[in-house]
């Protein structure tokens, strides 16, 4: 995956030069230009995606997979067209990629569906089994977990984070030894120490370890190439408006054959092949997973999202976030008392930095940011167990698009240095 | 001069007064700001009804930690029942800078942490 992208000017990959292509970015906040760097929390609408969006709500609306007139075959054709393209998008197939709500939804419906099911007569997890999670997760990967866990009576255990930010395979293959490890799920990309996980080389071990792998890739598919089969995860789950896409979309790809054996996570209209006044069949993969009208019209603004990216080129996109993180990781450094967490180098993280600055608590560093037009992100990022790893109790967060510029970059900086100047640093 | 970041304030933060622990104590709570993970607690010796002495510990950001310092100069002596009316608008007031929406409960958590501590209501001042 970390295949080097020839770079003729590092100094023009910094910038795609395609903020143009974002309406947002006309707005002017007391005469200020929106200087937008909370692209982990969720990205900005390119005008395709909005237009896209509209375009279907004006002309093609009508209810998915239950009308013969045209208009709803429209709808049908606009909805499973999404499925495609998004499918595509991540090298994985239409009939294995379940529209969700987003990651979280993604994640609870393994955690449910899966984690509470069974497979050839024993129960996927039970009394004496093991849910590994690492200490970088977000808490949509954890709580589903110690839910799950403590209804099972299994235990629920961490992979740790060294001082870089990165997870040890050696540990890994030591908790996938103890033979009790059913599941192992964890972040591709962390989303406060920007850590990329070597997910290809984990999910291997896992399948080895005859354990079910499940990948929180929500940081990574916005930023970079991602092949979910050549990832060979069981589960890959990602969300639409980190990607471009409206809010309320998400994707879950999975394997057929643990899918296939599933049960329904919730249960109602269109997943079911026939309902009887007792029972009731469950309908063919995709569809068995999504209950009820599904987000019809924000998966046709994801297709056109990624469609977007598409053309950019995921490589590009990558090789745009690379520079532009080493650009930030090195003028950060100009920031007296600041200190960022995670790997050093821009090569081994996605698109962000999260730092503390001495003297002055993250909340504040984020609210003198705002005072120079930058918007970041400060807490603790869904992410309290890592804080406590890192022994802070919250970070400010930075965080790049495919719309930055160096230019943003230089705007924070002076904004942090002026800030230090406002608490007499 | 900076609206919110004005000198008091800051001083405050940076050199707060009555932190630190309060061994032996009455009365005690600790709370969280879900929003940023910020922590608070107190420590209350209680005579005659009144708070006799008080110490808040814990981390946050400028608002929180001069929130609390500036609300502890008031507090101690304060009658027990007098705190457990003490709402939103009397701390607000009592910093005197103008708290955005998403700031407010960074002002407002030390109150909600004393008022835990002395009525056991947990909810959040208004």
């Amino acid at each position: 995956m970390a295949r080097a992208t020839p770079i003729a000017d590092p100094a023009e990959l910094a910038s795609l030069g395609v903020k143009g292509d974002f309406p947002i970015f006309a707005r002017r906040f007391e005469g200020r230009e929106l200087i937008y760097l909370d692209s982990g929390a969720t990205s900005q609408k390119p005008a395709v995606v909005i237009d896209a969006l509209a375009e279907h709500l004006r002309a093609h609306n009508a209810n998915v997979h239950r009308g013969v007139y045209a208009l709803a075959q429209e709808a049908d054709a606009a909805y499973d067209g999404a499925r495609r393209r998004v499918a595509a998008f991540v090298g994985a197939q239409p009939r294995t990629t379940v529209f969700t709500k987003n990651v979280t939804e993604a994640i609870n419906l393994v955690a449910h569906a899966w984690g509470r099911g069974s497979a050839a007569g024993r129960a996927n997890v039970g009394p004496g089994d093991a849910i590994l999670i690492t200490q970088l997760e977000h808490h949509a990967n954890i709580v589903p977990w110690q839910m799950l866990c403590r209804e099972r009576g299994a235990s629920l255990r961490y992979l740790e984070v060294d001082e870089r930010g990165e997870l040890s395979p050696e540990q890994l293959d030591a908790e996938l030894a103890r033979g009790d490890v059913r599941l192992v799920a964890f972040a591709h990309v962390s989303n406060v120490l920007g850590t990329i996980v070597p997910v290809a080389e984990m999910t291997a071990r896992i399948r080895a370890a005859g354990a079910v792998s499940l990948v929180d890739g929500a940081q990574a598919v916005p930023h970079m190439p991602v092949d979910v089969d050549a990832i060979g995860a069981d589960f890959y789950a990602w969300t639409g408006h980190k990607a471009l896409g409206p809010t309320g979309v998400g994707v879950l790809h999975g394997r057929a054959e643990i899918m296939e054996v599933m049960e329904p996570f919730m249960t109602g209209g269109d997943m079911i092949s026939s309902v009887d006044f007792q029972s009731a069949e469950w309908n063919e993969l995709p569809y068995k997973f999504e209950a009820g009208t599904p987000p019809i019209a924000e998966a046709v603004g994801l297709g056109a999202a990624v469609d977007y990216l598409s053309g950019l080129g995921m490589e590009r996109v990558r090789a745009h976030a690379r520079a532009l993180t080493a650009y930030m990781l090195e003028r950060l450094g100009e920031v007296p008392g600041l200190r960022v967490v995670g790997p050093p180098e821009a090569e081994r993280r996605g698109g962000l930095a999260s730092f503390t600055v001495a003297g002055i608590h993250p909340h504040d560093v984020a609210e003198l940011a705002d005072r120079g037009g930058v918007c970041i992100r400060a807490g603790h990022h869904c992410a309290q167990p890592l804080m406590r790893c890192l022994g802070v109790g919250a970070t400010a967060r930075a965080s790049v698009g495919v719309y930055n510029e160096p230019g943003d970059v230089d705007a924070l900086v002076e904004a942090l240095l002026a800030g230090r100047e406002v608490f007499g640093l | 001069m900076d609206d919110l970041y004005r000198d008091y304030i800051l001083d405050h933060y940076k050199r707060p007064h009555n932190f630190g622990e309060l061994d032996p104590h009455d009365l005690e709570a600790l709370e969280h700001n879900p929003l940023c993970g910020d922590e608070l607690g107190v420590h209350i010796r209680v005579a005659d009804g009144r708070i006799e002495d008080l110490r808040f510990h814990g981390h946050g950001c400028a608002i929180s930690q001069a929130s609390a310092s500036i609300a502890s100069e008031e507090l101690i002596g304060m009658e027990l029942e007098e705190v457990g009316e003490l709402d939103a608008d009397w701390m607000i007031e009592l910093l005197g800078i103008p708290v955005s929406a998403t700031r407010r409960k960074c002002a407002l958590l030390n109150l909600k942490v004393v008022r835990g501590a002395v009525t056991g209501d947990h909810t959040w001042p208004e």
